[in-house]
């Protein structure tokens, strides 16, 4: 079986390519995650790319993007896969019609992959072309749902009572992300390789802001990359993510602002910041610490 | 495919001959390392194990950066548990890198320093070869200084290695802590008014005025750089010692608590911030979780119109049996927390955590004492800031009686006269505090009267269980009126409370 990627820096080369700026531990990650076959358990806020990673790995190796949202009350019939039960009785009633076939026939002939719904569990296992599987969102589903996922996880495969066990014809990438709203079972995370995306460091932000905004000064998103990291300093309740930096690098650049001043912050934070009391927090802290400056600098300017 | 495992041999055989020959210390050191991190609290399982010997292989072996993260994604499966991680990585492997050896003639210090990689970088005048010892602590402090202006790592890096070679005063065998030496390096790089002068400099800057705005950013910048500056020489101060006295005694000293095994009461100042960022995804967890076992909760009693209305569809036949949902109720809150000194963190850890969830409870009110009390519940309301709420807590709240020591029978008598009708059959009382009730009366008619009128009344002590009814500690004069005494010392333990009182 040959492998996705030849080396780790090969893996960080392909993901800039569809404009996925990763860093030493993702792109060593997701090497690692192909040479050892094992799924990626991706963690970390919102909004730090999590997803985003997957679609990316998606796009860069030419697979397919298999997505199992997950949310509370998932079960095996929307994860994994369904008998078809209506074409199941039209079957039996088109026997019958038909004459007094055995219930052994009918029994086998029912219970066959044509009545069977594949779900993305399933489909990712069956595919014949390479597939990227992606389980978003994983702490959403309860602890006994997470069972579901283990066997796929462990072996790559599904066994379904009436047919057997289903093996995977290839292996696919599978991630899986998670907002940590709940403390994973050890069975899932064990059977995982652990990545944890957090922030980017000033730099990477700033290049991932060069990267998607386009027509950004190199002034200006020096200067948005520095600002988001001393926001992010303070106590909020919801930090800025790396698309709501986006977001505001945008903002700027339609408003055509070139240099960043304290009114400018001021005016579009909102755009940053969702809570009422986190916007006011940031207000406070600018102007706060550019009036003490104020006072210190007279002083300052006579020594 | 089934052939699977087949596959596996051949992918490892291209590496694997490269491999083989250093398999076996490979194996012995991980081995070691994943004991280290056992001992240090985390919970590596055996298979965990097996796949990190597993992935190495697949590195390339002079890949530092690459073999720590490969370590940390099969070994670590908790972001709060990297930062142990990260310190055990240093210390167990810094001595087996090559470019980490310490030098073997260490009397030569600046022999082995780079300064040649990058000669723009050479301080001007006294700038010869292996000169290091040979500046002046004026010429270093300058070095430094443009160092920390140009953000240049290799420097920073040098000046690190000279700064504690020069300052901390390490001797072999000395049985002090790292802290003792990172104390005296800093107070000689006088790193304060470095960065005094690093915005004086940006001020003065002839070509443009900054505003005040972009100051702050400035000076942002510059305090990352001396953070890793920080950082540097902490690794140095690492390194030397696991020099001195080898990996396995040094991880031994470092072995922290994990944040939500770190008491409370005595929590240094880096491990209460560690507390205070642990404490949101804490809370939020909690919530989730709470929220979810009031969804999930058995259901009622049958609810007989529902039953036989839907057994219409059904032909009458009451095929589907339909249970009424049980509305739990909700309990009100009442803390009264002892916010003097040596119990503070404590009482504010748990305000926070009870404020946080408080959509679990119909209503929570707080009242703080220390020998006097004051109800804080408008605090909370009026902002939706918790952390601001008790700082506002913390400075405005009116509990001086006297003395301002703890007065555990006077603050009860006051909540007692002026809120004791409040207290009804709907109401848990929770009372936070060490009961050290400086030998004054202790009023523990109060309580029996409390748990005579509340549903439950709870005593929160953050005293290990040993000291509790030594000294001045008088909790077996409450005891007998409590529904329940607790220890509660680490968030660990209060996450556990907090969950069996909704």
């Amino acid at each position: 079986m040959t492998h996705r990627f030849e080396s780790i820096d090969a893996v960080r080369e392909g993901l800039g390519e569809v404009d996925y700026l990763a860093d030493d531990s993702t792109s060593g990650i997701v090497y690692l995650a192909d040479r050892l076959e094992k799924p990626v358990l991706v963690e970390g806020p919102a909004g730090t790319g999590k997803t985003q990673l997957a679609k990316s790995v998606a796009e860069m190796s030419g697979a397919r993007l298999i997505r199992l949202q997950c949310y509370e009350g998932l079960d095996e019939s929307k994860a994994l896969y369904e008998w078809n039960y209506k074409k199941q009785l039209l079957r039996i009633q088109v026997e019958t019609n038909e004459g007094d076939p055995s219930w052994a026939d009918i029994q086998d002939d029912i219970f066959s992959d044509e009545f069977l719904l594949p779900r993305p569990l399933l489909e990712a296992i069956t595919a014949d072309d390479p597939v990227v599987l992606l389980i978003d969102e994983v702490d959403r589903v309860e602890l006994e749902t997470e069972a579901l996922l283990l066997e796929i996880l462990s072996d790559y495969q599904v066994s379904i009572p009436e047919l057997g066990t289903m093996e995977a014809r290839q292996i696919p990438l599978v991630f899986l992300t998670s907002n940590n709203t709940r403390e994973l079972s050890e069975a899932l995370k064990r059977r995982c390789l652990f990545l944890h995306l957090d922030y980017p460091s000033m730099e990477r932000e700033k290049e991932i802001v060069l990267t998607k905004v386009p027509d950004i000064s190199q002034n200006l998103a020096d200067q948005v990359a520095r600002i988001v990291r001393s926001i992010r300093q303070l106590e909020l309740k919801k930090h800025p993510s790396v698309s709501e930096t986006l977001d505001w690098a945008r903002t700027l650049v339609l408003l055509g602002i070139g240099t960043i001043e304290e009114r400018h912050a001021v005016e579009t934070v909102h755009i940053l910041l969702k809570y009422r009391s986190d916007i006011e927090k940031a207000i406070k802290d600018f102007t706060a610490n550019s009036s003490q400056f104020e006072a210190t600098q007279p002083a300052s300017a006579a020594g | 495919m089934a052939d699977s495992t087949g596959s596996d041999v051949a992918t490892v055989d291209g590496t694997a001959a490269k491999a083989d020959h250093q398999a076996r210390p490979i194996f012995d050191l991980i081995e070691g390392f994943v004991h280290e991190l056992r001992n240090a609290g985390l919970p590596v399982s055996l298979s965990e194990n097996i796949d990190a010997t597993e992935a190495v292989r697949h590195i390339p072996i002079e890949d530092r950066n690459a073999f720590k993260y490969a370590l940390a994604a099969t070994l670590v499966k908790n972001d709060a548990h990297w930062k142990t991680f990260e310190t055990l990585f240093e210390v167990y492997f810094s001595l087996r890198g090559r470019e980490y050896a310490l030098d073997p003639d260490a009397d030569d210090p600046f022999g082995d320093f780079d300064f040649d990689d990058d000669p723009s970088q050479m301080p001007q005048g006294d700038g010869g070869q292996g000169g290091g010892d040979g500046l002046s602590p004026e010429e270093l402090a300058e070095l430094l200084y443009q160092a920390l202006l140009n953000g240049d790592q290799t420097l920073m890096r040098a000046i690190a290695r000279q700064a504690v070679k020069r300052f901390a005063g390490m001797e072999p065998g000395r049985p002090v802590g790292g802290t003792y030496y990172l104390y005296r390096t800093l107070r000689n790089l006088d790193l304060d008014s470095v960065l005094e002068r690093l915005m004086d400099q940006a001020r003065n800057k002839p070509e443009e005025a900054l505003t005040p705005f972009q100051e702050r950013l400035e000076q942002d910048e510059y305090e990352d750089r001396i953070d890793q500056l920080r950082k540097e020489i902490e690794a140095e101060i690492r390194r030397r010692l696991v020099a001195d006295r080898g990996a396995e005694a040094m991880a031994k000293t470092l072995r922290k608590p994990l944040p939500e095994d770190v008491d409370f009461m005595h929590a240094s100042r880096e491990e209460m911030v560690m507390l205070r960022r642990a404490i949101y995804p804490l809370t939020r967890k909690l919530a989730v979780r709470l929220a979810r076992k009031r969804r999930h909760k058995r259901k009622g009693p049958l609810d007989f119109r529902n039953t036989v209305r839907h057994s219409l569809s059904y032909g009458g036949v009451p095929a589907e049996p339909k249970f009424r949902h049980p509305k739990p109720a909700k309990p009100e809150i009442f803390v009264i927390a002892d916010i003097s000194g040596s119990v503070a963190a404590f009482a504010r850890f748990t305000l926070h955590l009870v404020y946080a969830i408080s959509n679990q409870f119909s209503r929570v009110r707080a009242f703080v004492f220390i020998d006097g009390l004051d109800e804080v519940t408008s605090f909370f309301e009026s902002s939706d800031d918790i952390a601001e709420a008790i700082h506002r807590v913390n400075t405005e709240a009116d509990v001086v009686w006297v003395d301002g020591h703890s007065d555990y029978g006077h603050a009860l008598e006051v909540f007692w006269d002026r809120f004791g009708r409040e207290v009804g059959p709907k109401t848990t009382v929770m009372i936070l505090g060490d009961a050290r009730n400086n030998y004054h009366a202790s009023q523990a008619w109060i309580t029996k009267e409390l748990q005579h009128k509340a549903r439950k009344l709870f005593w929160l002590n953050p005293e290990p269980k040993a000291y509790w009814n030594t000294g001045d500690s008088i909790v077996s004069e409450y005891e007998p009126y409590c529904d329940g005494v607790f220890e509660v010392r680490n968030l660990r333990q209060l996450e556990r409370f907090v969950d069996n009182l909704v």
